[in-house]
């Protein structure tokens, strides 16, 4: 327990220090994740709405795929990613291996299909109540889409959020494809984890209040503006 | 001089539907003209929800042919409110607006709202009013489709008595405008206060139509007069 509050104080003393270090962490973390939640939302709403209103073979193996990869392992993820980026890999001759940008490309390929998986559920759901409505009014297949991600864009919400708990949590695909490197591609987790390594717990598991603070922070403006969304446009 | 398009009469020839091996409508024909509202009545079950569907064009008979005067049948040209309507999740108005083209929706629909007497609710979300609300609204985002055919399926089924006078009423006023309604029901007196012709369905067969005055003073069937009397059809 006295580790615990130690922690808890520490947390509170790194936030309150503005100690650059810490901000430069943060802005990393912040940076890979969102921009990985967000090129998995544009690709896995339009994918899941597909999946969702398409009838074509393959479909029910499709969507048994993209639940399955709900669980993608990020060590074996980020691995692959490792591999196919390295120096003697396919996509070596970019040479993003060790970079921000590689963490970005390792978490959409772990958001991704929470974000298609989950976003198809919603939409299916929603569109054998709506179907029949729609076509009557005249609504062609574009149209019903869009009419479908607008409807369900409160629970859509909850799918992008699921998707940035997924992506701010974790740990296992970016150190090994960022490396870990100090100033350049560390992050919260990486931090915690490195930290947790050399045996400063306390640093760690202050680290990791701070995380907290800012998925609790995220999560409470997207609470905020759901509940405004709701009240001006009616759902 | 070329004859101006229109969905009537609307013309079934031996129809027939069938789902997953149940046969729910059985060699239909039947012809609706303009003029006064056409009454589909008949117990649950007997086939009228389905009927409506395919003379609004969301069902494909299995059998026979459907005729809308001489275009084809289309969503486009008539619309159906549903028994149970669907709200989508944004405002009164906005749910009225999305089935008009173009760039005045937004105003047309206010006018419509104006009357079904809602235009109080227009920002409500419209999944929050109440069922007789949603109709009314259900009524207003059926007659922007400007149709030449109006159906309505049952739209008073759960309704109280003040509801489904508003409903009626506004029934009443989209017929004045030209518009042929098509209503089904199993609501005598609503029948009685709206029809001008009956055609009475049961177990997925036609088995009459005549103007409302014969229907209700000399059925033809047993099974018309059955139901007239308030027996239980099975």
């Amino acid at each position: 327990m006295h580790d615990l509050s130690h922690a808890f104080s520490l947390a509170l003393q790194l936030a309150a220090s503005g100690d650059p270090g810490l901000w430069q962490i943060v802005g990393l973390s912040l940076q890979v994740t969102l921009s990985a939640v967000a090129i998995s939302t544009l690709l896995g709403l339009p994918v899941g709405a597909l999946l969702a209103l398409g009838r074509f073979p393959g479909r029910n193996a499709l969507i048994v795929i993209f639940n399955a990869a709900m669980g993608l392992p990020p060590v074996v993820v980020g691995l692959v990613v490792y591999l196919l980026l390295s120096r003697s890999g396919p996509l070596g001759e970019f040479g993003i291996l060790f970079t921000p940008k590689a963490m970005v490309i390792a978490q959409s390929i772990l958001v991704f299909p929470i974000v298609t998986a989950l976003s198809r559920q919603v939409i299916e759901d929603l569109w054998a109540e709506y179907s029949e409505q729609l076509r009557s009014l005249g609504s062609n297949a574009a149209k019903s889409i869009g009419t479908l991600l607008w409807d369900g864009r409160f629970s859509l919400v909850t799918v992008v959020l699921a998707g940035f708990g997924r992506a701010a949590a974790e740990v296992g695909a970016i150190i090994i494809v960022g490396g870990n490197i100090d100033g350049f591609t560390r992050t919260m987790t990486t931090a915690i984890a490195l930290e947790t390594s050399k045996g400063d717990l306390a640093l760690a598991l202050g680290l990791g209040f701070v995380l907290l603070m800012i998925v609790v922070l995220v999560n409470g403006a997207a609470w905020i503006a759901r509940r405004a969304g709701e009240r001006l446009a009616g759902a | 001089m070329r004859a101006p398009t229109t969905s009537l009469p609307l013309v079934l020839d031996r129809v027939g539907f069938s789902a997953g091996g149940v046969e729910i409508l059985h060699d239909l024909s039947l012809r609706i003209e303009p003029g006064a509202p056409t009454i589909i009545l008949g117990p649950n079950g007997a086939g009228k929800s389905v009927l409506l569907r395919l003379c609004h064009g969301l069902l494909s008979p299995s059998g026979g042919s459907i005729r809308a005067g001489n275009v084809a049948v289309s969503t486009e040209r008539t619309a159906l409110v549903f028994q149970r309507p669907v709200m989508l999740r944004r405002s009164v108005l906005a749910n009225v607006a999305y089935g008009i083209v173009g760039k005045h929706a937004r105003g047309r629909a206010s006018a419509l709202l104006e009357r079904v007497g809602l235009s109080h609710l227009a920002r409500r979300p419209a999944r929050k009013l109440s069922g007789g609300e949603q109709q009314r609204v259900a009524l207003a985002r059926a007659w922007g489709r400007n149709p030449e055919i109006l159906f309505l399926d049952e739209p008073t089924a759960s309704l109280d008595p003040a509801a489904t006078r508003a409903v009626e009423d506004i029934v009443g006023e989209i017929a004045a405008q030209g518009v042929k309604i098509v209503m089904a029901t199993h609501d005598l007196g609503q029948a009685r206060r709206l029809a001008g012709d009956v055609a009475f369905l049961h177990k997925g067969r036609l088995l009459e139509h005549t103007p409302a005055a014969t229907f209700f003073d000399a059925p033809r069937t047993p099974q018309a007069a059955a139901f007239l009397r308030g027996e239980l059809l099975t």
